[in-house]
């Protein structure tokens, strides 16, 4: 569980001291001003309170000064990472086709001025396309979870069931989710619900797998109890299978929303209709290319807030 | 005195890689009701498969095992047991630990009320009525195998059978919770059976001694009746001859007739 875990919380600690940096700057911008009117209130009258009020500013200088110097330590690496970045991206835009920064910077603030409207089934507003998206992926995942996860709980538990289902799942966990839009598409005889069964497929498997895994690693000692308490399956189920397996089968959530989002992008240009998706493919058939760069940006920083959202959620069911 | 557990003749033998493992042989042994009985021998020699016996987590191979008169199927909570880990559910409060045995019990037939009551009445019994919604990483080792054997005193059981309880604490907290146990059983009248590894502790705590020779195929070597007066103190045993005779007995049987295996 803890390794699981690992480099998501590393990430996570970062991202969060990336905000309170961000949150700290502004303070420590609009700070050094407030000090500076106090500091001079508290100089005209010295004689009164001697030293005293002097020395008390300079600490509060150093404290804001100290604080002021860990933000800049650690906004710098990451800026820096940015504004590398950003420069590579201006040189290859300067002996490409590919629009530069400023370009694509322009085109987004335009692009979100508004994006909620809607001018026909295939042209919408990003904000419109983003949600479709979501909504399938929601759909796709929530069906996955509704069923991987009762799966899982069997397959861990009952090992004549792990037996049976070792070779579909060996089998077909590999093979490329867009491998089975065809399928879909026969079967639902329709784009939409054939791009959520893709979705369905893909997300399925971390769920099962993870909480297989974690049924099966509950440790013989509570088990014990359960066997010399002699509670019944359905208590054995909600006290300790549940809980123990709790932490695994969050961390298969998570692998299965970060695949389902993956996966939605390609299942969506070739399905059509109103998603993020289809929408990089419609802009590079406008040859809109600072659009698709755009896009690029709104998948991972939705891939990220979604992680991030797991993330918090699974830390409120850890235990020690 | 009513006979709580009769064990007639039984052998425990397990399959392993190896081969056949004959563990216990033979075995003979009657505990009475109120009694407390301490199984030692060292390590490996079947003393915890012994205790697995009464409990139904292990079956004989051959013999019988009965507990008050009826042959051990299983498990029971007729048969509470306290394992050397304290075995706390690290999800769920000392409370709910104790509850959920306690709603096993007696769910059928009594109030919620009640069977809180009697959870709070079995935190009292080991003086941590404090820590009742502390979860199990918050307090120390004997606090959680004081839960443990609240949990285990809670279930009112017909025996309670308790495997090395205090075998990983330390030895200051070891007496202290020997001291209480002493007093619960004593209150409680309980039939207790424990294995140990503590000659002091067997000397201080039992009715008998039940010790067991090296495996495999161990069998009851001997059996030792300490005869000491109840209550009993520790540090008045200090200088009691008679303590200093049944330790040097079980000591005896340890060390000279039961060389320790070479490991």
């Amino acid at each position: 569980m803890k390794l699981a875990t690992a480099p998501g919380s590393g990430s996570t600690s970062i991202i969060s001291r990336r905000k309170f940096e961000a949150g700290d700057d502004a303070d420590a911008a609009a700070l050094p001003k407030s000090l500076a009117a106090k500091a001079a209130n508290e100089v005209e009258a010295p004689a009164i309170q001697g030293d005293l009020p002097m020395r008390r500013t300079s600490h509060a200088f150093a404290g804001v000064k100290t604080a002021l110097r860990i933000a800049l330590r650690l906004i710098t690496p990451a800026a820096m990472g940015l504004l590398v970045f950003v420069g590579i991206w201006a040189l290859i835009a300067q002996v490409t086709t590919l629009p530069n920064p400023a370009k694509t910077w322009e085109a987004a603030v335009t692009l979100f001025s508004d994006p909620f409207y809607v001018k026909g089934p295939n042209d919408q507003g990003i904000g419109w396309n983003i949600l479709a998206s979501l909504r399938r992926v929601a759909i796709g995942f929530g069906l996955a979870a509704l069923i991987g996860i009762p799966l899982g709980f069997m397959i861990g538990r009952f090992k004549f069931l792990s037996d049976m289902a070792a070779p579909i799942i060996s089998l077909l966990r590999p093979v490329s989710p867009l491998a089975w839009l065809p399928i879909g598409l026969l079967v639902f005889s329709a784009a939409g619900p054939a791009a959520i069964w893709v979705i369905f497929v893909s997300a399925i498997w971390p769920m099962i797998i993870n909480t297989a895994v974690g049924v099966r690693q509950i440790p013989q000692d509570y088990m014990n109890v359960a066997k010399v308490l002699n509670l019944s399956e359905w208590k054995v189920f909600t006290k300790i299978l549940f809980p123990a397996a709790l932490p695994y089968m969050m961390t298969g959530v998570r692998l299965s929303i970060g695949v389902a989002w993956l996966v939605i992008v390609a299942a969506e240009m070739l399905t059509g209709g109103v998603g993020i998706g289809f929408w990089v493919w419609d802009e590079w058939n406008n040859l809109n290319v600072e659009h698709i760069i755009i896009a690029i940006f709104v998948v991972g920083i939705v891939g990220l807030l979604l992680e991030q959202a797991l993330l918090l959620l699974a830390r409120r069911f850890e235990y020690r | 005195m009513e006979k709580l557990v009769q064990i007639e003749n039984a052998d425990v033998a397990f399959y392993t890689k190896k081969g056949l493992f004959q563990a216990l042989s033979g075995i003979d042994l009657t505990v009475t009701q109120g009694e407390f009985v301490t199984l030692i021998g060292h390590s490996g020699c079947g003393k915890s498969t012994l205790l697995n016996l009464i409990a139904g987590l292990v079956m004989p191979t051959r013999g019988n095992v009965f507990v008050n008169g009826r042959e051990v199927a299983g498990p029971g909570p007729d048969r509470a047991v306290v394992f050397q880990n304290h075995l706390l559910l690290p999800w769920m409060s000392c409370f709910d630990n104790i509850y959920l045995a306690v709603e096993r019990v007696f769910g059928q037939s009594e109030t919620r009320a009640r069977l809180r009551e009697r959870t709070r009445e079995a935190l009292e019994l080991v003086h941590l009525s404090h820590a009742e919604n502390k979860l199990p990483h918050e307090i120390s080792g004997g606090m959680k195998q004081r839960v443990g054997i609240a949990r285990a005193f809670a279930m009112q059981p017909k025996i309670l059978l308790l495997d090395e309880p205090f075998g990983a604490l330390d030895a200051l907290t070891r007496a202290h919770l020997q001291d209480e146990l002493m007093d619960i059983v004593a209150e409680t009248h309980s039939t207790v059976v424990m294995v140990t590894h503590d000659v002091d502790e067997a000397v201080l705590l039992s009715d008998r001694i039940v010790m067991l020779t090296n495996g495999p195929a161990a069998v009851v070597g001997d059996i030792v009746s300490v005869d000491l007066a109840r209550p009993r103190d520790r540090l008045a045993h200090a200088h009691d001859y008679r303590y200093h005779e049944l330790r040097t007995a079980v000591l005896e049987f340890l060390y000279r007739k039961q060389m320790a295996p070479a490991a």
